[in-house]
Formats: C-alpha cells, structure tokens, sequence
C-alpha cells in the first residue's frame, strides 16, 4: 500500500509543482519553441533532451502527466458518482427501473468498446447542438475524454452499489429504520450508502487507472487531448514517427502511463485487502 | 437445451438491431456527409444543387425511414460501395475480417494457454515467491498501454536487432506462408502480452477457489495424485467461470486488436474501422462497425453455450 502511494504522490507531486519550478528557475515554457534546437541529447538545460519542435521533454512529460492526472481522477469521481445515482435507483426501486439498467450494463460489457468510442470521439459536436463556443475552446477536448471516459464507466460502481442495496435493504436496521418512518433519501444515505462504500473506493482507484490508458490511447490515435496541450498519449503518437531516430522519445512517456497506471492498480488492490482480508471478491 | 439456444439467439438479434440502429445514428452525427464531401471537391456546386442532390440520395428525408431503407439494402446482401478502396464494402470488408480473426484467434489461444500455465502455477503454491511474481507480471500486463508495447517491441524487434518486420502482412512479390507467419510475430505477440495478465488473474483466482472446495480434500484423501487432482478435479471446475469471463472478455480482444493492427499496419477489422471513420467512408464504417459488434455477440454465445457444456449442474429450462 505505502509504495504505489508514494509512487502516485511523487508523480502528482511532479505534474503539479514541476512545471512551475522549472519555469521560475530557467524561464522554461510548455510550448517554447526552440527550432534551432530539435531533437538534442540530454543536456544541463534540458535533462531529457528536445523533441521534434525544440520542446523541452521533462516539461511536457510533466505539465501531460497533469491532464492526465485530472483527467483520470475527474472522470472516475464523476462515473462512481452516476453509477451509484443508477445503482441504488436499480436496486432500492426494483421492477421495471432495475431490469432495463441491469440490461444496459450487460451489454455495455459484451461490446467491442474501442471502435465505437472511436466514432463518438469523432462526432460533429455542431451537430450534437454543442453551443460553438464551447466547441471551438481549447478545453472541448479533455471535457469530451472526461465524458467518453463516464459514459463507459458508470456500469461498474452501478453493479455494486445495485447489489449492495438488493442485500441491504431487506436487513433488519433498513426495516427498523423504515418503520420508525425514515424517507427513502435518508435510508440511501445513511443506511445503504456506508455499506458499499468500501468497494466503491476500491473500484473508483481501478477505474482512475483505466481512464488514463483510455485517455492515452485515444490522444495516441489522435483523438483524444490535441496540440498544442501535451498530454502523455499525444506525445507518444508524435514520437511514433520518430521512432528509429530518437527512440526516447517514445520511451518516456510510455512508462510514465505505465508507472501511473499500475500504482492506481495496486493501490486499489492493497485497498481491497485491507477492506476484505478473506479475500472474497468485489464482483462477487 | 435448444429452447435456451433459440432464445438466446432472438436475444442476441434484439442486441443487433438496437446496436445497428445506434451506430446508424452515431455515423450520421459525423461531420459532413456525402454531399458536403462532393461539394468541397467542386467549387462550382450552387446551394441549389446540393439542396437537389440531398434530394435525389434521399438525405434530407426523416432519420427512421432512411434507416430502414439502409435496412432493408443491408438484409439484400447490398452495402453499398467504399469511398476510400471504390470497392463494394463487402469485398474491402472480407479478407480484413479474416486477417483479424486470424490475428485475434491465435493471440487467444496463446494468451489463454499461457494464463492456464501461469494462473495453476500461482494458485497451487498461494503467497509463495512464485505467486508474488506472476501477481507483479500480471499487474504490468494490465497496466501496461497496448500501443506502448508494440512501440517497445517494433523498437527492439524490428529496428534494433531487425528479426522480425516492424508492420504490413506479407514482403512484397514474397506469398510464401514462412514469410506470412513471420510478419504475423509481433503482432501476435503484442495483443497476446496485452491480454495475458488479465486471463492469468481470472485463472488463479478460479483455481485457488476451486482447490479451497471439499471434493478437492476428498480426492486427495482417496490417493489421487497431484497432478490427477489439478488438473482433473480443480481444473474442470475453475474452468466454468474462467471461460465465461474469458468470452465476455472478447469485446476487449477487439478493442487490443484495432490498436494492434493500427501500429503494425496490419490490414485487419480494426485498422479499418479506424480508417473509415477517418475518412468519412460511412458505408464502410457502419459495416466494419456492425460486423465487429456481431462478432463480439456470437464469442458471447458461445461463451453461454461452452458455460452450459462445462457444468452439468447448470439446467435451461
């Protein structure tokens, strides 16, 4: 538990403070061009060398890792927050509600998710009745992964939270409460919410983790975050290009997805021990 | 028996209609559409004559009904033609299909072979060194980018040491299978590393509940030997839950895939839809997307009909 924290908290800790300290001590931009100074070695001013525009790389790695970051943690606060909206309407309600929604999750599950993701991804948000404004802004981009990454991700925190409720609400402190005259809205939140909350914690942390490599893919095939903001996937596709001459290129930002990745993953599966030390499953 | 398999079929063919419906819509809403295309390769075209064309094709009818005339098109066996290849799509569509069930069969079967190995190997000896191990492995496979990995590999594999050819299916003016399977390597390798690490998780954990169950402990009892009991008593048992989840899982084998095939330039499903839908070719996509839907569906199927076959405990009325 304690090494993919530190792992999280040191990346954070970079994405965040980096660019500021490297911008305060050497007068380093994001997106300062230096053509005169493509694609250079390591060297005291860049550590990482330069990419194909002259760009410092421990820059970009760094401001892309905090969109990824935000990124991955935004849309996986905001799927577990819908999905338990879903799931306790499914499992507290029953009938009608909870045989369509189990049924949309099921088949959100068997479907090749990628290729349709892709033409949402590529849809005319003039079209979709999106204001231009909001359309033509430099944040359309990471406001529609964050969507994309929600309309997915939902399904999971809904199973849970839907099972949970089943279990819970025939118990005899759910009755007690509902006799003693406790509104619906009190019974969700007091009674049926604490119980799921541990699995929830586990499956939103996996879930972050999920979101960045959908985030990275989706910015490697061109997209997801677009130029000029950096982001760890869009670097990687500029690199693709590059690979044979300058094969770091591609090296880096790879294993930052990877590192950040796999720390969500352990963190939320050393959560899961500590919650549930039988080791039963959270899928049940 | 059958009457499950019949109403898991008209199940299966409700999926597809709402899908193909959905993703009709989701192509619709893409920006521009065929005359818009016509119209920026002819600078002379007056609104006039777009509102004419738009006409003559029909696009400015209502949603439903040019669904169902794209329907009923589809059910005469009639896609329509490909922008990007000016082939009907049902020919650029074919041999892709193919290459990607060939690309998708034996990354499969290879990840599957593999995780069996590795998830017994874990299971059988719980919190050992061995089982720390395959746990790391199996967090890097799943956390690992897919198109990352290929990255890595067409660096070391192709670039650097220059065994294998870093994309395409065949060297030109060579058809000879040696030369097909070496180009089939990396690609393989990739979707097969991107997927391992998962199946191998489903396997242990299967295995070390169905080596926790009491007929496990009584067939040791009577004296069978180890391998009798794994493989025989514990593994006929984890097999149940592991196929299922491996055949749900086959939405993501064609996720892997349409990366896979993109960084190898592997003319395949996936590669394809990702190039109509760059493209504009609609016909082609609407097509390509379907298909890969369908294919998922009946790997689903299949995973329920192997789920009734592998446990005699499981009855459809």
């Amino acid at each position: 538990m304690k090494l993919p924290l530190a792992l999280l908290a040191a990346v954070a800790a970079a994405a965040f403070l980096g660019p500021v300290v490297l911008h305060a001590a050497f007068g380093l931009g994001t997106d300062d061009i230096d053509l005169l100074n493509r694609m250079s070695g390591q060297s005291a001013l860049h550590p990482l060398g330069t990419d194909e525009l002259g760009r410092d790389v421990l820059l970009r790695l760094l401001e892309g890792g905090r969109i990824s970051l935000v990124i991955g943690i935004a849309a996986a606060i905001a799927a577990a927050a819908i999905g338990t909206a879903i799931g306790l309407a499914a499992g507290y309600l029953g009938g009608w509600t909870d045989r369509v929604l189990m049924r949309i999750t099921d088949g959100m599950i068997a479907l090749p998710l990628l290729p349709l993701l892709i033409v949402l991804a590529a849809l005319d948000l003039d079209k979709l009745g999106v204001p231009a404004a909001l359309a033509r802004s430099d944040d359309i981009s990471l406001i529609r992964i964050v969507a994309l990454a929600v309309l997915i991700g939902w399904t999971t925190a809904a199973r849970l939270v839907r099972g949970a409720a089943l279990v819970t609400r025939n118990r005899d402190f759910v009755r007690a409460a509902r006799s003693l005259g406790a509104g619906v809205p009190h019974i969700l939140w007091r009674h049926i919410l604490p119980n799921v909350l541990g699995p929830l914690i586990v499956a939103t942390t996996l879930s972050a983790g999920d979101v960045i490599l959908l985030e990275s893919v989706l910015s490697f095939l061109g997209l997801g975050v677009q130029p000029p903001l950096a982001s760890w996937g869009s670097m990687l596709s500029n690199a693709q290009e590059l690979v044979t001459s300058a094969p770091s290129l591609a090296v880096y930002p790879g294993l930052m997805i990877f590192l950040t990745v796999i720390a969500f993953n352990l963190l939320g599966d050393a959560l899961q021990n500590r919650l549930d030390p039988i080791g039963r499953s959270i899928a049940g | 028996m059958i009457r499950f398999t019949a109403a898991r079929l008209v199940d299966m063919a409700a999926v597809l209609a709402l899908m193909s419906f959905v993703i009709y819509v989701l192509i619709g809403l893409m920006p521009g559409d065929p005359i818009d295309l016509m119209r920026s390769a002819d600078p002379h075209m007056t609104a006039a004559d777009v509102a004419r064309l738009k006409a003559v094709y029909g696009i400015d009818r209502p949603l439903f009904e040019r669904y169902l005339d794209w329907v009923r098109a589809t059910l005469g066996g009639d896609l329509g033609y490909s922008r990007l290849f000016g082939t009907p799509v049902v020919t650029a569509l074919l041999p892709r299909l193919v290459n990607s069930l060939a690309l998708m069969g034996a990354s499969f079967a290879l990840a599957f072979l593999c995780a069996l190995g590795l998830g017994i190997a874990a299971a059988r000896r719980p919190n050992s060194g061995l089982d720390a191990a395959i746990n790391l492995f199996c967090f890097a496979g799943v956390s690992v980018p897919t198109f990352w990995l290929a990255l890595i590999l067409i660096l070391v594999f192709a670039a650097q040491l220059g065994w294998f050819p870093a994309g395409g299916i065949t060297t030109a003016g060579n058809a000879d299978m040696a030369d097909r399977l070496r180009h089939l390597v990396l690609p393989v390798a990739t979707l097969m590393l991107a997927n391992l690490g998962g199946y191998t998780r489903y396997v242990r954990a299967a295995m070390r509940d169905a080596l926790a169950q009491d007929h496990i402990r009584t067939a040791r009892a009577k004296g069978a030997g180890e391998a009798r009991v794994v493989f025989h008593h514990a593994l006929r048992t984890a097999l149940v839950p592991v196929v299922t989840i491996l055949a749900l899982s086959f939405g993501g084998l064609v996720s892997g895939a349409l990366v896979t095939e993109t960084m190898f330039a592997y003319p395949g499903m996936g590669k394809l839809i990702f190039d109509a839908v760059m493209g504009n070719d609609y016909n082609l996509a609407l097509a390509g997307l379907l298909l890969a839907t369908a294919t998922t569906l009946a790997a689903n199927f299949a995973a329920d009909l192997a789920y009734a076959w592998l446990d005699p405990r499981v009855s459809y009325r």
